[in-house]
């Protein structure tokens, strides 16, 4: 029997070598399919678009303000919310809740790799053209809602990464969500919950600093906000260089107990596999 | 076996299943407390592949096969018994072990739908870590033996199941595995396409001296490639040896076929007639009877040409489940 040798490159090249792999791919899939993506981007769009509508309308007719944020801030926030939403896209529990329940993870698992680091490569590929596609929108939106902008280097180094951070946050949980299938098989119930603190929590649905106190407070002790409000908090508002540092060590370490919880619950949860279907 | 490839040894695997009465206060019911049953799919089951061994793995629909080649790749956790592949214990997926073995299950797609199989391919490239150079060889190899020249620029998805199952075959086998698990590679194909698979397939072996567990609904992919094979059903092996042998083994008659001078005779008497094409008559005649059923046919009637022949596999094997079935 004779044995392939492996590739000369050590581990972390050839996993660098693998993302870069799947991250090509996942850009000529996106490409194969132009009219999805752009209707994608619509509905994209319009959820921020009816939030900056509605906010600037009310602080319009609230002497220009509403909870300290003016028509301009609620336009740079949510056009900045719009890159971060389209950033922080991540495989879904209903996608592992399918993958599972229909035995597509079979093939993952036949893998010598574990199937995070697929979806975490491919994912972020699929951003690439949304990303791209994006970037015309949101120039057509500032000159429509006249955002306020202003903008340091630094702020825009620590964006560049809180993207990255809330991206591998929400994969994490989500995925760790998404095992709990291997106990449930229908995991949408729990997903919802989930989202609806996501909702509330993060940032997404509106800026935090408009939600009541007790749930500010709360925000700080949970994953959300660094997932949302965070990334969007680095370019917009005027934090200091210690808060754009420490919101950066607080993403690495909700990522590092995701990837924890995550380990955790994968080992259980695989031996519940029945590949069933495939 | 010391050096065997593949050892399994009361090897055991249990689902729990979920089990209720049709209609809504089944449904209501279930609310409140669910039934489960447990079914063994596997049960006890044990059995040594040599190297380079190819070895047909047969049994009826539900008899464990795709459940015993899942848990050999890795894909299930035993219930209990023990099961070595390669020397690894597969349900601890190791690198080294999933690098040297491949799973080709004849409904699977794991090609990249919306582009064509060569991007697939390139991926499986960086996931198996496969140095470029025995890449392209290893996929121009491969590519020319299923003659899947051009359709390996085609999205997949406009490819026919055919095409679609020798593309896959090709991405499944980059990586040159030692150990091949078939689970019906040729299910759904015409009988062109299963029998270039089956050529495919005996040339790999030979090419790479692979190891290879094959399931099949196909007698004549048993029949094209195996010495020997092991038959389950309920989750227990029923047999485990030469393919010839099963016949002896399981058959108790013969066929004995007669070409006649006088196609009218009546050759009742003789044993069942099975079968009259003309001056053609097939009889089955019990195993023990057949040397002096052959002696008198040849001394009593005008007889032109006389083959005896075992059954058929089919038969055979459809035997051995009836048997089962009645016991």
């Amino acid at each position: 029997m004779s044995t392939l040798p492996l590739a000369k490159e050590g581990r972390l090249r050839s996993l660098a070598d693998f993302y870069l792999t799947t991250i090509r791919t996942a850009i000529q899939q996106q490409f194969q399919y132009r009219a999805a993506t752009y209707m994608y981007l619509v509905g994209m769009v319009a959820e921020p678009v009816i939030y900056l509508v509605v906010w600037s309308t009310i602080a319009d007719q609230s002497g220009g303000t509403v909870g300290g944020l003016t028509a301009g801030e609620f336009a740079a926030y949510y056009i900045v919310w719009t890159l971060v939403r389209t950033m922080n896209i991540v495989f879904t529990p209903y996608g592992w809740e399918e993958r599972i329940r229909e035995g597509e993870l079979s093939g993952q698992l036949l893998r010598p790799l574990h199937p995070i680091h697929y979806d975490l490569a491919w994912f972020a590929g699929g951003k690439v053209p949304w990303v791209l596609f994006y970037l015309p929108i949101a120039v057509v939106l500032t000159l429509v809602f006249n955002p306020t902008f202003d903008v340091r280097p630094l702020e825009i180094a620590v964006f560049a990464v809180a993207v990255w951070g809330a991206y591998l946050i929400r994969t994490f949980y989500q995925s760790a969500l998404g095992l709990v299938t291997f106990w449930t098989t229908r995991v949408g119930a729990l997903f919802q919950l989930y989202i609806t603190l996501e909702l509330l929590l993060s940032g997404r649905l509106v800026p935090l600093t408009l939600m009541p106190e007790w749930v500010q407070t709360a925000a700080w002790f949970l994953p959300f906000r660094w997932t949302f409000y965070f990334p969007i908090q680095a370019l917009v508002d005027d934090l200091s260089n210690e808060q754009l540092l420490g919101g950066l060590a607080m993403q690495a370490l909700w990522t590092l107990i995701g990837i924890g919880l995550f380990s955790l619950v994968w080992r259980y949860a695989i031996r519940r596999y029945t590949a069933v279907g495939n | 076996m010391n050096d065997a490839v593949v050892h399994v040894a009361e090897l055991r695997k249990t689902f729990d299943v979920p089990e209720r009465e049709a209609g809504l206060k089944a449904a209501t019911k279930g609310l409140v407390r669910r039934k489960t049953k447990e079914v063994r799919a596997v049960d006890g089951i044990s059995f040594d592949i040599a190297p380079g061994e190819i070895v047909g793995f047969l049994g009826p629909n539900g008899a464990g096969k795709t459940t015993t080649l899942k848990m050999l790749s890795g894909l299930l956790y035993v219930s209990s018994g023990d099961a070595q592949v390669l020397g690894h214990v597969p349900s601890k997926r190791e690198r080294d072990f999933l690098r040297r073995i491949a799973l080709v299950m004849g409904n699977r797609n794991q090609l990249q739908w919306d582009l064509p199989a060569l991007d697939s391919f390139e991926l499986n490239r960086s996931i198996y870590r496969i140095p470029r150079e025995h890449f392209l060889r290893n996929r121009d190899e491969l590519v020319e033996l299923l003659e899947v020249g051009d359709l390996v620029k085609k999205p997949v998805r406009q490819l026919s199941l055919g095409e679609r199952m020798k593309v896959e075959i090709v991405g499944s086998l980059l990586h040159q595995p030692q150990v091949l698990f078939l689970d019906e590679p040729t299910i759904g194909l015409d009988v062109t396409m299963q029998k270039r698979i089956r050529e495919f397939v005996a040339e790999y072996r030979q090419r790479h001296g692979a190891t290879v567990m094959l399931t099949s609904h196909y007698m004549a992919d048993v029949e094209a490639l195996c010495e020997r094979v092991i038959v389950i059903h309920h989750g227990k092996i029923l047999f485990d040896g030469k393919l010839g042998a099963l016949s002896n083994t399981f058959a108790a008659w013969k066929t004995i076929t007669a070409a006649m001078e006088n196609g009218a005779s009546d050759l009742s008497s003789y044993g069942e007639v099975i079968h009259r094409d003309g001056d053609l008559v097939t009889l089955r005649v019990p195993k023990a009877d057949t040397a002096r059923v052959t002696a008198r046919l040849l001394a009593e009637q005008a007889v032109l040409d006389l083959n005896v022949e075992d059954p058929p596999i089919e038969d055979v094997i459809e035997l051995v489940f009836a048997q089962e079935n009645r016991s």
